[in-house]
């Protein structure tokens, strides 16, 4: 197996230090965004995406599985997230973690069954599985079929914080994902993410050396599902609604892309191409069915040309890991 | 019981298209080792190239079975040529990547020009009407669907199982170097099994004109529940995708008779019980 990405750069304090500074740069910008005119709505819409997109590539990118139902666990946990605001009238941080509850149960099941095979089966069958729920959920009662749940109450997060304002809503979702970035950081770097890398790299050679590889690709699957739903769960308040596109295949294909453009295997990459895929979906939105054949050919232009996408080519530059 | 047999039948049209559609997939998986996510495009395209044929040439559903799959079998070598065979000895993560992309491309153009909506195809005239069968009614081009598509998925399997031309293919798939070592043009292979693959998706887009309608995404579902099919077969084997494919047709026909709303989900969670007990697939070779 060829690599994936082109990080083999090692770990080396001027390394960490790179990744701070661009962190600490991005946490800046994305937190003076309300000053700006930039629209928060799309910021926010962004952000989420882009948790999603960095879950996504805990798994492909560190793991190298390669997983097209991703946005299973997106939309499960946004239909799980709404009716526990809705139906039974919980706050929103208790709605959060219903969300990801789900999130978290459902990637243990469908983590289970997938892991099992690799490459491209496993992708297929991850794409399979997030079929079948989209099924179910169309079907399902509490979902409402091509409806689905909306209008939302937004709340009041700890008693104190009103999300029905835009500008707090905001700063709840920034904080939710720049936590989540940190946790995914710190994954990444830690001994299991040396170890996920390992399996990416080799695994043959990685079992021969002992590890149970098969553990940490479904330890690895569990936490990106997990995070994927934690992602679904705050794009309820900023959407106010849960529908199917949300778990529909061509969502998970979205978030591919996202990953594909920014970079795959990079820390900043999948944030970097949620912006652009959003920006390109919100700017383009006029031309119709277009866009879907400009998606289409951003793939295959990054599949052909620009393997390492936009934070990859920049890091490889720069001769850095980002 | 009425109900029944044309459920029967209706599976057993279904599992022609998924015969032939997974057939397709497992001899570009087998030379190309790649995913083709465009086949549920090429599918559509090969039902749109009969239309166009009929509408704008005149030319009757006869010849488009012949020239759809020809038509279309060429511009996938020429998209095989142009595109997939720079990721040869790249990780087969990025050929589903392209695939997808192609996918996308193809169908958003047809959307942009024909909307989401279906158009008809009529029957031609010799396969009008239906004969009675005393325990039921058999519509004649439903009857011509499913023993046709046998007949190109017997043909395909001797033609890859029993030929010269099949031996050198298999051969290829295992050592291209030794293979070409021996004189033979492998790249052209690769190309010629690719237009092969890409010729049955058409083929069955063909067959599939007068029964659904023509529209932009009918490959578009169908090619997911065809990946599942994969993957219970387990690509393994030619034989395996062609018996898999029916078998599964069926037992959709029969759970929308018997309890009609797990009639969307059957096949994937036969898909995760096969997985649970087998996780190689019923034929499958390793990953």
């Amino acid at each position: 197996m060829t690599a994936l990405t082109d990080d083999t750069l090692p770990m080396t304090p001027r390394a960490m230090r790179d990744e701070m500074i661009v962190f600490a740069v991005m946490a800046l910008l994305l937190a003076s965004v309300p000053f700006t005119g930039v629209y928060p709505f799309f910021v926010m819409q962004a952000l989420c995406f882009a948790l999603l997109a960095c879950a996504f590539n805990l798994l492909i990118g560190y793991g190298g599985l390669l997983s097209f139902g991703h946005a299973m666990f997106m939309g499960t946990a946004g239909y799980c997230s709404a009716h526990a605001l809705k139906v039974w009238a919980l706050p929103p941080e208790l709605g959060i973690l219903v969300g990801i509850a789900a999130a978290f149960g459902l990637s243990l099941i469908t983590g289970y069954i997938s892991i099992r095979r690799q490459g491209i089966y496993f992708s297929m069958i991850t794409l399979a599985l997030s079929q079948l729920l989209y099924f179910i959920y169309l079907q399902a009662p509490f979902t409402h079929g091509e409806d689905g749940i909306q209008g939302i109450p937004q709340g009041h997060m700890f008693g104190v914080l009103d999300l029905s304002k835009p500008t707090v809503l905001y700063y709840v979702v920034l904080v939710g994902f720049l936590a989540g970035f940190l946790l995914i950081y710190r994954i990444i770097n830690s001994p299991f993410g040396e170890v996920l890398k390992s399996i990416r790299e080799n695994e043959p050679r990685a079992i021969s050396l002992g590890y149970r590889t098969d553990q940490y690709k479904f330890l690895a699957f569990v936490l990106s599902g997990t995070l994927a739903g934690f992602a679904g769960a705050l794009k309820v308040f900023v959407a106010q609604n849960a529908s199917l596109t949300d778990v529909h295949w061509s969502m998970s294909g979205e978030v591919v892309l996202m990953t594909l453009v920014g970079g795959l295997g990079t820390i900043f990459g999948p944030v970097v191409g949620a912006f652009a895929i959003i920006a390109m979906q919100q700017y383009l939105a006029g031309f119709g069915q277009w866009v879907t054949v400009i998606q289409g050919s951003i793939f295959v232009i990054c599949v052909l040309t620009f393997r390492r996408g936009v934070v990859g080519e920049v890091a490889h530059y720069f001769r850095r890991s980002l | 019981m009425q109900a029944l047999y044309a459920q029967l039948l209706v599976g057993l049209i279904n599992g022609s298209f998924y015969a032939l559609l997974s057939l397709g997939l497992a001899v570009i998986f087998g030379m190309l080792n790649i995913i083709n996510f465009a086949h549920g495009a090429l599918y559509m395209m090969g039902a749109f190239v009969a239309y166009f044929l009929l509408n704008l040439g005149g030319i009757n559903y006869w010849w488009a079975l012949l020239l759809a799959p020809i038509i279309v079998g060429i511009f996938g070598m020429i998209l095989e040529r142009t595109m997939l065979q720079w990721l040869t000895g790249l990780d087969h993560l990025y050929g589903l990547l392209l695939t997808f992309g192609i996918a996308l491309i193809v169908q958003g153009v047809f959307q942009n020009y024909f909307g989401s909506s279906g158009m008809p195809y009529a029957i031609p005239d010799q396969l009008k009407g239906g004969m009675n069968l005393g325990f039921m009614f058999l519509p004649v081009y439903r009857g011509w669907v499913v023993i046709f598509s046998l007949v190109v998925c017997i043909a395909t399997w001797f033609l890859i199982e029993k030929t010269r031309l099949g031996a050198y293919l298999r051969a290829a798939t295992e050592n291209p170097t030794l293979v070409r070592a021996f004189g033979i043009n492998v790249p052209r292979m690769i190309t010629l099994t690719y237009g092969l693959g890409v010729g049955l998706a058409a083929l069955a887009g063909v067959l599939s004109a007068p029964i659904n309608q023509v529209r932009p995404l009918m490959g578009a579902d169908l090619i997911i529940v065809v990946f599942a099919v994969v993957v219970i077969g387990g690509m393994g084997s030619i034989m395996g995708s062609i018996i898999t494919g029916f078998a599964l047709g069926v037992i959709e026909g029969l759970t929308k008779y018997f309890y009609p709303e797990a009639s969307n989900t059957v096949v994937f969670v036969l898909m995760v019980l096969v997985l649970l007990v087998k996780p190689t697939g019923l034929t499958g070779r390793a990953a």
